[in-house]
């Protein structure tokens, strides 16, 4: 019987990956566990594990046993541990990811790396730092910001999401149109395999002789190993920052002025693009001074040194009132500038003012087709009767259009997802790939397919067995499902996938 | 009033589970939490919570000491509201899965007890007046030495030790009106409130004092009761509406321009008292302007000219309270009033806008965690190199004023608009 007797219906999640098949884990290794980081940080009854079996997609799986390690050799001899008794492990960070990545598709025991949150080392002046998976992302920033530096990927979760999360992902940002994803930041990892060793990959300068290991990691998704020390390269924070707002009341000459900037021969920073819906939720949020009569906006930056930037934001601004911006908008500021920002780190979260669930899609296309892939994404939204907002970086021709649904609706939930794979279809026709930033997780994997033959995912499965994790480490994710993954896929998304045709690996 | 455990049928059904699907779980929220930061455990993160909270509605959970562990570890402090960009009503969840625990008979019988007794104690004056009367004897008289010297705080159960050291100085004497300057055009009115009168009778002076100078009559009504706040946070949202109609009842016959208050956390419940009783059809509309009349002091005077102001030689760093700042979103004008006062440095700490400790009745019921926020607190108000710490509700002057004495750092917690009467003060036979 209900608790809090206050609801009429039960709100069975979007879609529970299945039953879990390796059952209650054996108290035999709860001990193990607890025998390692106490008691307090092995949690087990269902309501505890209640709370690790989301982050912010719409999945849910809840682990068999969770467990906070404090240090690397923790986290080794629990991946040990796990392993005797054969239960697979799935390592998380802060649970913001959005492709399912920190979910326990078959449970196992989720090894949750929030008390490891210490910057070991911060060196100035060779811009590196050593940090724990735990540390957020922001607070890295902020604690090397008194040496004129700062940790370049930035994603929207930035203040929340951890740096080893972002490792997992390969996490981009608005930012890395200039800067580069994850993968350009990373110089060295320490790392636990699937056999409980503690090994070092990478280093701690750009090229380290020998395989890039550290390269093949990041990405990976959790699936070769657990990051338990990462080195990271440091960027200077630049001399001149301007932001540039530039307003625009048809999307296709947003879209226009995108290719049009680009095609001039400037990088900027950052170049994003807001639709309607995305304007209306986060002035409503934040009151950022979004107009809310604007069909599209985009949000320009461009740093570097102050000739060059002042010469450059003439430059976009002239460029975007060509293309028919009604108006562009600049702050140089720090505080002008972070307001025209928080709208856009703030978009997809302010989307729960009007709809309690999205789906968020993360899809590339080469940028010349921007314009038609996103009015095809809408015109398939509209035929499935489903509202979509779009905030995407517009620069890289990554875009997340988001489906809003409420999953309380019967059937609505199928729908959003058939949706979303006849989008990720499109940017695959177009020339373009199911994931810019996000990871590929347990939405996506069944559209690998589209991408990749079997020869080539041959390749990527010989890379996991090398690394001795096999279906260790964080199964079901970023491949195709799997023996034993096919029976916890998700069935509607498959029978999606399945009709708009290409292989699929169940 | 008699004690009445009995739930009223009430339709805030609907409330709960709108206010659940809102969120949509991704996380923003987690850095904003105090016990978030302190523990690392989803389970005591806003996210968490809500997730327990839900997983009760639906019956998907049971209400095991654990659960209600980590529901009630939460400070109620709101800093996930400001952190949430999809506008989720934290506060109003948490009070309503208390509230909704306690009605269906699910808390344990401590909380009922201590139900039962924030109902006996905190609108009854009289009452109030003896206990606050007993504890001055008991501070001002030898016997508190010999007490704590015995050590039979420590053998008693609970934290019983730790609470009484946490019991707030009382001043000599309670606050009571006295007359007002003549020739007042404008009047407001003004909350006393339960506790404060006694523990922080300055405050209230002061607040009619500036008041007074900005051209204000303040009209005390004469049936205030306590706001209710600690009640709707504790669960008890039956009995804080009743306490809200009498004020309703006690102010809207005022026609003043303003009701006034300078806790931040009874501020706070006053301005929701429209939510509290948006179903009640006798009394939402007048509810509505209730709220809609409700100024924190420091609100309400950072919009007028504030007029000459002298000296106040002193370093301040500012505490947000959690009820001003994330319940009523007032960040800037407490900010704005200390930089106008001559001589005075306001020197910002890294973290203003981060709970106490003190959160009601906090750090008396979860004085554990209470002392490690406060302890962080304290941290962060030394590196400013400020002791005196100005914040804007009388549990944050109390918490911080145990911080400073426990660091031996001397100072003091006053709030912001003694400071400011400080300054108007400091212009006497000037102007």
């Amino acid at each position: 019987m209900p608790i809090l007797n206050v609801m009429v219906d039960s709100v069975v999640p979007a879609y529970v990956v299945g039953d879990v098949p390796h059952g209650v884990v054996s108290g035999a290794l709860l001990s193990a566990l607890e025998a390692i980081v106490g008691k307090t940080y092995v949690m087990s009854t269902p309501e505890d594990l209640l709370v690790y079996e989301y982050d912010a997609t719409i999945d849910r799986a809840r682990p068999q046993a969770v467990v906070l390690p404090n240090t690397a050799e923790q986290v080794a001899e629990v991946v040990r541990a796990a392993r005797r008794f054969d239960v697979p492990v799935i390592p998380r960070g802060a649970g913001t990811g959005i492709s399912g990545g920190a979910l326990a598709a078959v449970g196992g025991v989720v090894i949750a790396l929030t008390r490891m949150k210490r910057v070991l080392e911060v060196d100035p002046e060779n811009r590196i730092a050593v940090v724990e998976p735990g540390v957020v992302n922001l607070d890295l920033s902020r604690a090397v910001a008194k040496h004129g530096l700062f940790y370049a990927p930035d994603p929207s979760s930035q203040r929340a999401c951890t740096l080893g999360g972002n490792v997992a992902e390969n996490a981009g940002g608005p930012h890395t149109l200039a800067h580069g994803a994850t993968t350009s930041h990373v110089l060295g990892l320490e790392l636990v395999l699937a056999n409980g060793d503690l090994v070092w990959v990478g280093g701690r300068t750009r090229d380290v002789p020998g395989i890039d290991l550290t390269g093949a990691f990041v990405g990976s998704e959790g699936t070769l190993g657990v990051a338990t020390k990462i080195v990271v390269r440091l960027s200077r924070l630049p001399e001149s920052t301007r932001t540039l707002l530039a307003i625009f009341n048809r999307l296709d000459d947003a879209s226009n002025a995108v290719t049009a900037i680009i095609a001039a021969g400037i990088v900027p920073s950052a170049l994003e693009m807001m639709d309607k819906m995305i304007i209306h939720a986060v002035e409503q949020a934040l009151h950022c001074g979004y107009p809310l009569d604007a069909e599209a906006v985009l949000l320009i930056e461009v740093d570097g040194l102050e000739e060059s930037t002042a010469e450059e934001s003439t430059e976009i601004d002239r460029i975007c009132i060509a293309s028919g911006a009604r108006e562009v908008r600049q702050a140089v500021e720090q505080a002008g500038r972070d307001l025209l920002w928080a709208g856009r780190k703030s978009s997809l979260s302010a989307l729960g003012r009007y709809f309690p669930n999205f789906y968020v899609l993360d899809g590339v296309v080469p940028r010349t087709r921007l314009v038609e892939v996103l009015r095809e994404s809408n015109a398939v939204a509209e035929r499935y009767g489903l509202a979509v907002a779009n905030v995407f970086h517009a620069g890289d021709g990554n875009l997340h259009p988001n489906l809003l649904f409420d999953e309380r609706v019967p059937g609505t939930t199928e729908k959003v997802l058939a949706a979303g794979a006849e989008i990720m279809r499109l940017c695959v026709d177009a020339g373009g790939s199911i994931t810019g930033e996000h990871g590929v997780g347990l939405e996506k994997r069944d559209f690998m397919a589209w991408l990749f033959d079997d020869a080539d995912m041959a390749a990527m499965a010989k890379l996991k067995q090398a690394f001795g994790a096999d279906e260790y480490f964080n199964p079901c994710k970023a491949f195709p499902s799997h023996r034993g993954c096919g029976e916890v896929g998700h069935a509607n998304l498959q029978q999606a996938a399945g009709r708009l045709g290409g292989e699929l690996y169940v | 009033m008699s004690i009445d455990l009995h739930p009223e049928a009430e339709p805030h059904t609907h409330a709960l589970q709108d206010d659940l699907s809102r969120c949509i779980h991704c996380g923003f929220c987690l850095q904003a939490c105090p016990t978030y930061l302190e523990l690392g455990l989803e389970a005591d993160s806003p996210r968490g919570r809500i997730q327990l909270i839900s997983a009760l509605a639906e019956g998907r959970a049971r209400p095991t000491p654990s659960v209600l562990g980590h529901l009630d570890l939460c400070l109620q402090c709101r800093a996930c509201e400001t952190a949430c960009p999809s506008g989720v009503q934290y506060g109003r969840i948490m009070e309503t899965a208390r509230a909704t625990l306690v009605e269906t008979g699910e808390r344990p019988f401590a909380w009922r007890l201590r139900i039962a007794a924030m109902r006996q104690v905190l609108p009854h004056k009289t009452r109030l007046r003896a206990l606050i009367g007993l504890l001055r004897v008991y501070q001002q008289s030898p016997l508190r030495e010999r007490v704590r010297k015995s050590g039979i705080l420590k053998r008693l159960p609970g934290d019983v030790a730790e609470a009484e050291s946490s019991l707030p100085e009382m001043p000599p004497a309670s606050f009571a009106p006295t007359p007002q300057p003549p020739g007042l055009t404008s009047a407001v009115a003004m909350l006393t409130g339960c506790v404060m009168p006694h523990l922080f009778p300055k405050a209230h002076e002061a607040t009619v004092r500036v008041l007074n100078r900005l051209g204000y009559r303040v009209v005390f009504p004469e049936n205030e009761t306590c706001c209710g706040a600690l009640n709707l946070h504790g669960g008890d949202r039956v009995f804080a509406r009743r306490l809200a109609r009498r004020n309703i009842d006690a102010f809207l016959s005022q026609g003043v321009e303003a009701i006034i208050v300078n806790s931040a956390g009874c501020g706070s419940t006053m301005k929701e008292y429209a939510d509290l009783l948006a179903y009640d059809d006798q009394y939402r509309e007048r509810a509505r302007r209730f709220s809609e009349l409700t100024r924190d002091v420091l609100e309400f005077v950072a919009a007028h000219d504030l007029g000459p102001l002298g000296e106040v030689r002193r370093v301040v760093t500012y505490q947000d309270s959690c009820h001003l700042v994330h319940a009523q979103r007032v960040k800037t004008a407490p900010r704005a009033i200390l930089r106008q006062i001559p001589g005075l440095e306001l020197r910002e700490m890294d973290s203003p806008d981060k709970c106490c400790g003190s959160a009601g009745l906090y750090s008396m019921v979860q004085p554990e965690m209470s002392q490690r926020l406060l302890s962080s607190k304290m941290d962060d108000v030394e590196t400013t190199g400020a002791t005196c710490v100005a914040t804007a509700n009388p549990g944050c002057m109390t918490q911080l004023e145990t911080g400073l004495r426990q660091r031996g750092l001397g100072g003091s917690a006053p709030h912001v608009i003694e400071l400011l009467d400080e300054a108007m003060r400091a212009t006497h036979g000037r102007d």
